[in-house]
């Protein structure tokens, strides 16, 4: 046995691990997934829904997967007869109490007792004519349902919030068959990462209100992207149908977020769908802002900087792009040039249980990006600085309150009526988040890649390109000799 | 002795033998009887050797398991970097099982005295006696031992704690008895890890069962070789041990005979066998967790450990239920597997709806409901309870039920057929 690594046969495939790995970790590495309910690799393993049951050769009887750490030239078979029988016969107890409701369930579609029975369940029961358990849907906390009688009592979200969380509010209550998760009485699920339960609920008994019904699981786009809630910078995947994002759900990335994202990040996606959008480059023109094409307008813009010189001053969202906040520096490399940005900031929420993960007081996906780059948290100077600059760029910044005797330029999403952004010479729209992909440096300097999950809504483009056009227009590229 | 008849001549009398004597119960009465001579001696000899003297005496468990006593405190670090506990379980709760009862009731000290001896043994400072939730009785009869024992300073730097359980069956169970003490709802564990690695609060810890303990003072005393000679049968199987007969027997009660004895001599010759004008039907021999014997395996069946198992069944705890030939066997053993759905800790899904759906299916078949494929459903289900849980209330649920169809098929086949007058069985 080599140093450090143990080798075992899952399936008839040999693979090699690392010591101490529970054989259900083994088994994916093999490609073999062991169906299970209680087993999550970001909680404390239970044991209790025994569905994991596979044969090891020399075992006297069935050993769950995830409980049983792998030794050298263990031999695992999860498709052997017993181990196949012992999961259906999980899988028909799981039933007897388990309504058919489906078809108006939430998790149906990504449900993992769906999932299993379609794989290795019975078409038919043998419980028959007894009635199944009933207990009434109970309201947890502000936006998570417990709906008992679909409830496997797998106690994901009891381990959760004891031992993740560290807000132990949830019990098994009752025994025997009676058995249903309980809440304090005193208390309700409102820990600023309690949303988790919903995702770690294996099937449609925990749900958030505000996906209640929105969409079928598999009419659901889903794009890897990063979190903008705070600087944490956790992995997300947002969930669109028909190109609206209608859920953000975490994605897993061990070193950042694991499987975990707190409620404010879970709520913090519907400004990516709103309506009232900037879609058309807008130039100012006998006094007012006109609608022109993008050549147009990009040609103003560089009419306008190459007319000024002196002192540019760039206030930007730490929410921009990292890839947008260097073209924007590199488009006025010529000025004498000021970058800041402006953080808001809330309270810090931390994961108990998770360490270095908490909902950051800034709340921000990209000021450290921007900081790598040279713009400045000093804003009150630049704001300062704005007035006598011969440029000002603002990007993405609606509600900054900006006053020049330069040429205002101002990138954006959206434009109030009463946005100091109204004076701009131009106007020019831009994607956000959700309708382009680009890279944020999270708080520990991880520059992390998100996807475009939606098209951007009428002419709007992504930021770096838009700044990258410009860039380019000022300053051609060298021949190339 | 036969408590709460007149001691038997065919008992042999260790344990019980002052059952009913109340002075007894006493600090003075009790030391007057050379009561904690053992504990004293037994403090100023080797840990090891404490040991050795209980390996060498054959002492198994008593509470069901059987698993040498010795061997098991062995188990414990040699090298002792952390707290050690002990554990008594004083859950006494298997139907059908009273021994541990009495024992506290009427000798409080013995019990006392054993703890200390083995906490002595596994080098543990504490030990905490998980006493039943609702033995009232044996309760106070320990508080007022404990204190005063404590103020008599026998146990040195032992401490010694009570812990009154709240009525769950399954904090019998050693780790959920553990888990029950730390102040949590009383799962029990996966093992392993096993106690001795990580057992009360994390910590190497020891469990014994009341009975088991409170022959370690006798063995101290009066040598491993003596108990060692307490066998009639299997060398395996020392000692004396106490059986709880109920049901239909005409003397019920607390026999305390040696290993090997005949269960047709206790049930027979102790227990007056059934009431006039009844035969015996059946027998559980060790509590209601085992499966049952027919009448002719009753009257061919040795008690010990071997024994027991030689007839298709378990020694268990000693609790044996006598059913004569008027009891109704599908009756008994729906009872028997709704005692289980009822303490069933929720937690495995095959004990926790498989032990519901099976006293739904006895529960119809006695109400005259039943379907022809009710018995190999309830065969098949029996099959999926057993061996896949963390701990054994599913199999103990199945036991009774598996050997039950198996050997009075012809009862619940009556029902099916509609020979037999329904019987709506309240829950």
């Amino acid at each position: 046995m080599a140093d450090g690594v143990i080798t075992l046969t899952i399936d008839g495939a040999p693979v090699s691990v690392p010591p101490g790995t529970l054989v259900i970790e083994a088994a994916k590495q093999a490609g073999v997934l062991v169906p299970h309910y209680c087993y999550h690799p970001g909680l404390p393993v239970a044991g209790v829904c025994r569905m994991c049951l596979v044969e090891i050769e020399k075992a006297p009887k069935l050993q769950i997967a995830c409980a049983t750490t792998v030794t050298e030239g263990m031999v695992v078979k999860t498709q052997t007869a017993p181990a196949k029988d012992a999961r259906q016969g999980v899988l028909e107890l799981l039933l007897i109490n388990h309504p058919l409701d489906c078809p108006i369930c939430d998790q149906a579609g990504e449900c993992e007792l769906q999932d299993f029975v379609f794989q290795e369940g019975q078409a038919s029961t043998r419980y028959a004519e007894f009635a199944k358990r009933f207990n009434p849907v109970e309201e947890f906390g502000p936006d998570v349902l417990y709906v008992p009688n679909r409830c496997i009592l797998c106690t994901r979200c009891v381990r959760f919030m004891e031992d993740v969380a560290r807000e132990p509010v949830l019990n098994v209550s009752e025994r025997g068959d009676r058995a249903f998760i309980g809440i304090h009485p005193e208390a309700r699920l409102d820990h600023p990462w309690a949303g988790n339960v919903v995702d770690l609920c294996p099937v449609g008994s925990l749900l958030s209100k505000d996906f209640l019904h929105k969409a079928r699981a598999w009419e659901l786009d889903k794009t890897a992207s990063i979190c903008t809630g705070c600087s944490q910078g956790c992995n997300i995947s947002l969930d669109t149908r028909d190109e609206v994002v209608v859920r953000v759900r975490p994605r897993p990335n061990l070193d950042v977020n694991r499987y975990f994202i707190c409620d404010h990040g879970r709520m913090h996606y519907r400004w990516m769908n709103r309506g009232d959008r900037i879609e058309a480059p807008l130039i100012r023109r006998d006094g007012e802002l006109q609608a022109v094409d993008w050549d147009e307008a990009l040609d103003r813009v560089v009419g306008i900087l190459r007319g000024a010189s002196g002192k540019a001053v760039a206030l930007v969202s730490p929410g921009a792009s990292s890839e947008a906040l260097a073209a924007a520096k590199r488009l006025l490399s010529g000025f004498t040039w000021t970058g800041a940005f402006q953080v808001v900031m809330g309270e810090e929420a931390p994961l108990a249980g998770v360490p270095n993960l908490a909902l950051r007081a800034e709340r921000a996906p990209n000021a450290k990006g921007a900081e790598q780059l040279g713009y400045t948290r000093d804003y009150a100077p630049a704001l300062a600085a704005a007035k006598t600059a011969a440029v000002v760029l603002v990007l993405d910044d609606p509600d900054c309150a900006v006053e020049t005797d330069g040429a205002l330029i101002y990138l954006g999403t959206v434009l109030g009526d009463d946005a100091p952004c109204r004076e701009a010479e131009v106007v020019l729209p831009i994607a956000n988040v959700a309708e382009e992909e680009g890279t944020f440096v999270n708080r520990d300097g991880r520059e992390q890649r998100y996807s475009q999950a939606k098209p951007a809504p009428g002419m709007a483009q992504p930021a770096a390109w838009v700044l990258g056009q410009l860039a380019q227009a000022m300053a051609p590229p060298a021949e190339v000799s | 002795m036969g408590f709460p008849h007149k001691s038997h001549p065919k008992e042999t009398v260790v344990l019980s033998q002052y059952f009913g004597d109340a002075d007894a119960r006493t600090y003075k009465g009790w030391t007057k009887r050379g009561g904690y001579e053992a504990l004293a001696q037994a403090l100023k000899t080797d840990p090891v050797a404490v040991t050795d003297i209980v390996k060498e005496s054959g002492l198994r468990g008593r509470g069901g398991a059987g698993f040498p006593t010795g061997l098991k405190w062995s188990f414990m670090p040699k090298e002792k970097k952390r707290p050690h506990y002990l554990c008594v379980n004083a859950d006494e709760s298997e139907p059908g099982t009273f021994k541990d009862r009495e024992i506290m009731r009427w000798t409080p000290h013995a019990l006392l005295e054993g703890t200390a001896i083995a906490a002595h043994a596994i080098r543990a400072e504490v030990a905490y006696i998980y006493i039943r939730g609702e033995f009232t009785e044996p309760w106070t009869i320990m508080e007022r031992a404990l204190g005063d024992a404590n103020a008599a300073g026998v146990f040195g730097d032992i401490t010694i704690h009570l812990h009154r359980g709240a009525g769950a069956y399954i904090c019998g169970e050693e780790t959920a008895l553990m888990n029950s003490i730390e102040g949590k709802r009383g799962n029990p564990r996966i093992k392993p890890p096993f106690p001795a690695a990580s057992g009360l609060f994390g910590l190497p810890t020891t469990i014994n069962n009341v009975e088991t303990l409170a022959a370690v003072p006798h063995i101290m005393k009066r040598g491993a070789a003596w108990y060692k000679g307490l066998s009639l049968s299997n060398p395996k199987s020392t000692g004396t041990k106490l059986f709880s007969v109920c049901g239909h027997v005409q003397r019920p009660g607390n026999y305390e005979v040696t290993m090997g004895f005949p269960l047709k001599d206790l049930l027979y010759d102790m227990c007056g066998g059934p009431p006039a004008g009844r035969t015996l039907k059946a027998c559980i021999p060790g509590g209601s967790s085992v499966p049952i014997l027919t009448r002719e395996e009753t009257e061919a069946c040795l008690l010990d450990y071997e024994g027991v198992v030689e007839k298709g069944s378990m020694l268990g705890s000693g609790g044996v239920i006598v059913f004569d030939d008027s009891a109704d066997m599908v009756y008994q053993i729906m009872r028997l597997a709704r005692f289980y759905a009822h303490e069933s800790c929720a937690q495995c899904t095959q004990c926790r709806e498989g032990t519901a759906w099976t006293t739904k299916i006895l529960e119809r078949i006695l109400a005259g409901q039943g379907k022809t494929k009710d018995l190999d459903l309830l065969l098949d289900l029996s099959e999926n309870m057993t061996g896949k849980t963390i701990c054994v209330l599913s199999d103990s649920c199945a036991a009774p039920v598996v050997s039950g169809i198996k050997k009075f098929k012809g009862e619940f086949e009556a029902y099916l057929a509609g020979k037999r007058q329904p019987v709506i069985a309240h829950g």
